[in-house]
């Protein structure tokens, strides 16, 4: 007893402690895209390695491929590359890869979960530092860098220094229009992107047991935003519910393994490193006004004076000002923006798009707005379709696009020009994440920016319910 | 191949500022490649250079710190994405070593796959370092890994990096893959332990 999920999926991964003090640990899920992995195909080349375990690896391609003109070749010559080596790295070391002909290809944080290739308890990695998204279902997971994707696939294991756990407690309901988008905001600005560091979080409270798998991603996938390398919500029977039936979940043996999955849950006596509390029903829509997703505030209140700040905070918020062109004490509230973008591994799921599609039927979006609408995977697509949100969207004004990454980092044709400024439901606003050296993204839930695409400035979503 | 790397000496360069992220060290365009071959020059790129190519003010563009190897950061350093193409870019652009108030952990677990030590000191003596490299480009810095210490001019500071990594810096095993599948046995009898593979 009193042990914490975390602590507990570490120990039942530990293969042994290393001679430098660290853990051998075993990848449950391996998880690979097309821009981290193939110089980690090349090392295994150079060394004449096989992959370990190659049933426990799996492939999609998500950040450089386009969104409309997926016809190969395709037109960028380096995106094309990089989709021929994952395809020859793939079929020549035997790795399950989801392309667009199987109908089950997205963005890889989106696919894995519906694809049921994630479960409580497993310990799971990707060359990507969004994989924070999966401890939603109670899993541990961690973004890794190119060397390890090698050694997982050599090994199937990483070595690692183990984390401390902080407990994030958030407690009450979210008000109407606030969303798990805002939650993480919330979190982010209150503990800061350099919060987490040296931690893994375990979100709960109130706030998390009410919300979908869904929702929960949302905010684990942001974990990595404040710190934080892993982040979960214990799994519960909305866990349970969500993976029955899942392609990769043994159908057989379901009842076994909830019985596992429910094992795996932090004991109700389980003890932390630290705790923190959020009064959830007091968060508002959030907003970034900067260049990092700690620079956020509620919609209704203003960009933060620089004296008000700590001190080791002036500095960034300067260059924010700087780059944004936004100034302290302004309020985000009805600034104009250009481009409208929801999808991304942080709110490109059903759940998602059905929210926005909803705030916007049968209204048109303003005629300074360029605005897409990118389905997280290619079911999320066929779904959306079946329910007709495609015709909403389009009839609205937005762009229906293919599943992949598209304007959340710009390694494809989906790019800001200039200096224009994205309402965002994506997870990043660094300086020129978005693909213009000099664009501007303003984070938020993608119900705000449905309502902000209709205004063509930032509104409250509230004013619209 | 093991190469134990018990010290890094050489000049030293700053890049001063709290939070400064991947996409900044190495901006997403240019990660459409499928080798780490071509990083170097893109280091910094959007915050080095202007949309028309030319220079803008930045350190990693003054002739006095051409040839420098340790570079001097601020607060969490490498936040944001897992890729290894922002160390790789940085290595390739002659970084060996960085010193700095705090890093992502990411980052910094990539760093020393690739043998790059990511050393932490305080707030105080990294402005006293940024300060004396500034002044004093053409001077060597060294960083002693097996005592924790940096040396420059007439000081000495004390330096931290995890045990575990200072160890694997000393004995060289930074590099975990030889170590990784030297165990492969054991990781076969993991993965029978494992319930949710057991069920499939």
């Amino acid at each position: 007893m009193k042990k914490n999920l975390f602590n507990k999926v570490w120990k039942l991964h530990e293969v042994q402690k290393l001679p430098n003090g660290e853990s051998q640990l075993f990848i449950g899920t391996h998880l690979l895209h097309e821009v981290t992995s193939p110089q980690a195909f090349s090392m295994l080349r150079e060394k004449k390695l096989k992959v370990a375990f190659p049933n426990r690896t799996f492939a999609t391609v998500d950040h450089i491929i386009p969104t409309i003109n997926r016809s190969r070749p395709f037109k960028d010559e380096l995106a094309e590359e990089m989709m021929q080596a994952i395809e020859k790295n793939t079929s020549e070391f035997g790795v399950t890869f989801f392309n667009p002909e199987t109908g089950k290809q997205g963005v890889i944080h989106v696919i894995a979960p519906e694809l049921g290739l994630i479960q409580p308890g497993m310990l799971v990695a990707c060359g990507d530092s969004h994989t924070s998204t999966h401890g939603a279902f109670g899993a541990i997971a961690f973004g890794i860098g190119t060397s390890q994707i090698r050694d997982v696939l050599a090994s199937q294991c990483i070595s690692m220094k183990k984390p401390k756990v902080k407990k994030i407690k958030v407690t009450g309901s979210l008000k109407k229009g606030v969303f798990a988008k805002d939650v993480a905001l919330k979190i982010i600005q209150e503990l800061g992107v350099k919060g987490g560091l040296g931690f893994a979080y375990e979100y709960c409270g109130q706030v998390f047991e009410e919300m979908s798998i869904e929702e929960r991603m949302t905010v684990c996938n942001m974990t990595i935003e404040g710190g934080a390398r892993a982040g979960y919500v214990n799994p519960d029977e909305k866990t349970f519910v969500y993976l029955k039936n899942r392609e990769y979940v043994p159908k057989e043996n379901f009842e076994k393994l909830v019985e596992f999955w429910k094992s795996i849950a932090s004991d109700s006596d389980a003890e932390y490193d630290d705790v923190y509390l959020i009064d959830g029903s007091a968060i508002e829509p959030m907003v970034t006004w900067g260049i990092n997703p700690g620079q956020t505030t509620s919609v209704t209140k203003k960009i933060p004076l620089i004296d008000s700040l700590p001190e080791n905070e002036r500095k960034t918020a300067l260059d924010a000002f700087d780059y944004t062109g936004f100034k302290e004490g302004e309020s985000m509230l009805g600034k104009k923006i250009d481009v409208a973008f929801i999808g991304s591994c942080t709110n490109g799921r059903i759940s998602d798009l059905r929210e926005a599609a909803n705030l916007i039927k049968g209204k048109k979006v303003s005629e300074n707005v360029r605005a897409l609408a990118v389905p997280g995977s290619q079911q999320v697509k066929k779904q959306a379709e079946e329910e007709g949100l495609d015709k909403i969207f389009e009839e609205a004004g937005f762009e229906w696009r293919d599943a992949g990454c598209s304007m959340c980092l710009a390694m494809n044709p989906d790019k800001l020009i200039g200096r224009e400024i994205c309402a965002s439901s994506s997870n990043r606003n660094f300086k020129g994440r978005q693909g213009s050296p000099t664009g501007r993204t303003i984070l938020m839930s993608p119900a705000m920016v449905a309502v902000s695409a209709i205004e063509g400035k930032i509104v409250d979503v509230r004013d619209y319910l | 191949m093991i190469s134990k790397i018990l010290e890094v000496k050489g000049k030293a360069i700053q890049v001063r500022g709290n939070d400064i992220d991947t996409d900044e060290i190495i901006p997403a365009r240019y990660m459409r490649t499928i080798t780490f071959d071509t990083l170097g020059k893109f280091a910094f790129y959007d915050v080095r250079f202007d949309s028309n190519g030319q220079p803008k003010k930045h350190s990693f563009n003054e002739d006095k710190y051409l040839g420098a190897n340790i570079l001097l950061v601020n607060k969490n350093f490498g936040c944001g994405s897992s890729r290894e193409h922002a160390p790789q870019a940085l290595m390739r652009h002659g970084v060996k070593a960085i010193i700095g108030e705090s890093f992502a952990e990411i980052f910094a677990g990539n760093c020393q796959m690739l043998g790059i030590p990511c050393v932490t000191t305080t707030k105080e003596n990294i402005e006293k370092l940024q300060n004396y490299s500034e002044k004093n480009a053409e001077e060597k810095v060294l960083i002693n890994i097996e005592n924790s210490e940096v040396s420059f001019g007439e000081e000495k500071i004390k330096i931290s990096i995890s045990e575990e990594r200072r160890k694997s810096l000393i004995d060289g095993s930074w590099d975990t893959l030889g170590l990784l599948i030297n165990n492969l046995e054991k990781t076969k009898e993991k993965a029978k332990e494992l319930p949710y593979l057991n069920f499939l």
